[in-house]
């Protein structure tokens, strides 16, 4: 047995990397001067305690799901997209101008125009760094990073000097009403469910759609096995017949459209106007999401809630105690650094754990499936 | 079936009973910070004024990001907070969504007018404070020129410096004003690095007293003054006390008072929606005199002074409202 079995890998890691987080975020907790078990009950009762609560955190991990499975997407092809903030961005102008464009008269009219749109978008912010990476061999890192900071000075110029609403603040006019989507709240009362007002709505099931999409193109389609594969070996790829440029360029096409999407929840579905910082690094999450869900549609789905529950709670901690933000802001990045970083801190030992029970204990036949 | 009953019920009667003892005001502090010496500064010190002689409680919470405004504003109105007050001009779109929703619960704004049944909007006359502080600044030069320093490129600041420009102007039609911006987004308001610059650029092209209406980018503007040796007017909150000697005065705007006022009167079950307008008569904006400046103002011009804000009262002297127009009659 050279292999943990697979359910160690993709759920018993994860476990452990997040108890630690969390332990650690005691301590810190506790230095501070607050009760880290009151403060732990307050986060979890206002992530999930509530249908207000609940709302929340899945509006916060629809966004999440779509930034994930971008880095996830690009993962695949070994591009890390840390672009997915920028490409989230410039997506988020394209759904505002499709919204603006003309008085929609229904949703479901301005939705699939909508999700054109901000995927189109999207995919056009990535389609430089991926073309810099495929043909001229600039790393797709440095370029997308880069690209952030000019789309978030392109949106403000465009805020300030063609798209502002008359009035003070920079931001675009609200939407029409035709391109409402449908809220949580309202689909829930219709059944005769009495749903806290938050903003989750129907971009939480283009969010579930998104993760299917993604799994049948990545393991059930001739691209996804040549962006697989162009992944574990490039050499072995070109080899194959794989052309690299067209792989880099689709995959971080895919990303892009995919982090573009995250606008039809986060600027369509909630804020319904334009506003200068819409993505609330929303991108960067994504990154951790996607590493802590192993890149996998199902794995980017289990992270993108855990994050937004951590992203509600914190919010909620944040309003009941005296426990300042930044300290909210720890407990995030210790998630992120213990399931990111120090995600080998935590295999091996795990590793070397099953590898000796597997030696003292052999039972061929109920090997468990790799 | 019958337990999960009981539960509800029992969580029901703890809402509700919480709902009730917690019918207290909230305050969300705006983009800048508590700490901003200035207008959020203002604000934090009329809720703290009111905790002092009341005893009451308040809920106070900060925003982060533009993005949040509308959960903040939400989870204060869920959280049974009575009145709401926002600050500033950029939660009127967001307020404008968010108030029909809770129509049991009466929010403020400051800075801005928003028309719903149960808001209460408070503007500001800065128009008629800084037309004083204009006066004082044009008494007090020696160069023949004077700078202003605006935090983000709005109509609210324009209508700061159209005041001010105004005022000295009334003293000096022959004084320059040079005026620049921070810039165009709300990081204007927290910019102390740029507000310096911009001041050291002023005072190059021969400014000896400065302006700042920038939030807290004026502490860096207040600061640049005081290092190069020249007057400085502070904004909102009275910044007097930061360089005594070099801040000659500040235009005060009385946010503290306008939260004290919502968060009392609705204790007293007095609160009254709809705009209400704060000027220099009922002493919303007023230019401040303490033991840090009174050796900086003489009599003459404080004798000056005093007669120009009883002729704007009484409507002898008409200042120009920027946001009236959207235009200065003066440069």
């Amino acid at each position: 047995m050279e292999k943990m079995p697979k359910w160690a890998d993709v759920a018993l890691i994860p476990l452990i990397n997040l108890v630690l987080a969390l332990v650690v975020s005691g301590i810190v907790v506790t230095l501070i001067g607050e009760d880290p078990f009151e403060a732990m009950a307050i986060m979890v009762r206002g992530a999930v305690g509530s249908t207000y609560g609940w709302g929340y955190t899945l509006f916060y991990a629809t966004n999440f799901i779509f930034t994930g499975l971008a880095v996830a997407v690009a993962f695949h092809a070994k591009l890390f997209n840390i672009g997915g903030e920028g490409q989230a961005q410039i997506g988020s102008l394209g759904v505002a101008l499709v919204c603006l464009a003309i008085p929609w008269p229904h949703w479901i009219l301005a939705l699939p125009v909508a999700v054109i749109g901000g995927a189109l978008f999207g995919a056009a912010w990535a389609a430089i760094p991926a073309y810099l990476q495929a043909r001229r061999g600039s790393h797709i890192v440095i370029t997308t990073i880069m690209f952030n900071f000019i789309a978030s000075a392109l949106l403000v110029y465009l805020l300030v000097e063609t798209l502002k609403a008359p009035g003070m603040a920079p931001e675009t006019e609200r939407f029409p009403p035709g391109t409402f989507l449908p809220n949580a709240r309202d689909i829930f009362a219709a059944v005769g469910i009495e749903f806290g007002r938050s903003p989750l709505n129907i971009a939480f099931l283009l969010g579930l759609l998104a993760c299917w999409l993604v799994w049948l193109l990545m393991w059930r389609t001739k691209l996804g096995y040549e962006i697989r594969a162009f992944g574990h070996s490039e050499s072995a790829a070109v080899y194959a017949g794989i052309s690299p440029f067209r792989i880099v360029m689709l995959a971080m096409l895919i990303s892009g459209a995919l982090a573009g999407l995250m606008a039809v929840n986060a600027v369509m579905g909630e804020q319904q106007r334009l506003l200068q910082d819409n993505v609330l690094g929303a991108g960067f999450v994504g990154i951790a999401v996607a590493l802590m869900g192993r890149s996998h549609p199902v794995g980017v789905l289990l992270a993108a809630i855990l994050f937004g529950a951590l992203y509600q709670g914190g919010a909620e901690l944040e309003f009941e105690t005296s426990v300042p933000r930044e300290m909210i802001v720890v407990i995030q990045a210790l998630v992120i650094l213990f399931t990111g970083a120090l995600d080998n801190m935590v295999r091996d030992p795990v590793k070397r754990m099953f590898l000796r029970y597997g030696k003292r204990d052999p039972q061929p036949g109920t090997t468990p499936a790799e | 079936m019958t337990l999960m009953h009981k539960f509800l019920g029992a969580a029901a009667t703890v809402a509700l009973s919480a709902g009730v003892a917690m019918a207290e005001p909230g305050l969300i502090i705006d983009l800048g910070g508590k700490f901003d010496k200035s207008f959020n500064e203002s604000a934090y010190t009329g809720a703290q004024r009111w905790v002092e002689e009341t005893g009451g409680d308040y809920m106070e919470t900060e925003l982060q990001s533009e993005a949040q405004r509308e959960q903040t504003m939400r989870r204060m109105a869920e959280r049974g907070a009575n009145p709401v007050v926002v600050l500033g001009f950029a939660n009127a779109s967001t307020l404008e969504k968010v108030a029909p929703d809770y129509p049991e619960t009466n929010f403020t704004i400051v800075d801005s007018v928003v028309d719903q049944p149960n808001v209460q909007s408070i503007v500001f006359s800065e128009h008629e404070g800084s037309y004083l502080v204009g006066m004082l600044a044009g008494m007090a030069s020696d160069t023949g020129t004077v700078s202003f320093v605006g935090g983000m490129d709005v109509p609210l600041i324009r209508k700061f410096a159209c005041g001010y420009v105004q005022g000295v102007k009334a003293v000096d039609p022959e004084i320059e004003v040079i005026q620049n911006m921070t810039g165009t987004t709300p990081s204007a308001w927290n910019d102390p690095v740029k507000g310096g610059e911009l001041t050291r650029a002023q005072i190059s092209q021969g400014s000896d007293v400065v302006y700042a209406a920038a939030g807290g980018t004026g502490v860096g503007v207040l600061q640049t003054a005081a290092d190069e040796g020249i007057y400085s007017i502070g904004v909102d909150s009275n910044q007097n006390y930061l360089h005594p000697g070099s801040v000659l005065t500040s235009m005060v705007k009385r946010v503290d008072n306008a939260v004290y006022d919502a968060f009392q009167s609705a204790a007293e079950g007095k609160f009254e929606t709809g705009v209400q307008v704060l000027d220099l008569e009922s002493e919303g904006v007023a230019y401040a005199v303490d033991e840090h400046n009174e050796a900086l103002i003489t009599d003459e011009m404080s004798a000056a002074v005093e007669e120009a804000k009883q002729k704007i009262i009484s409507g002898e002297i008409e200042v120009h409202d920027y946001t009236a127009t959207d235009s200065c009659p003066v440069e």
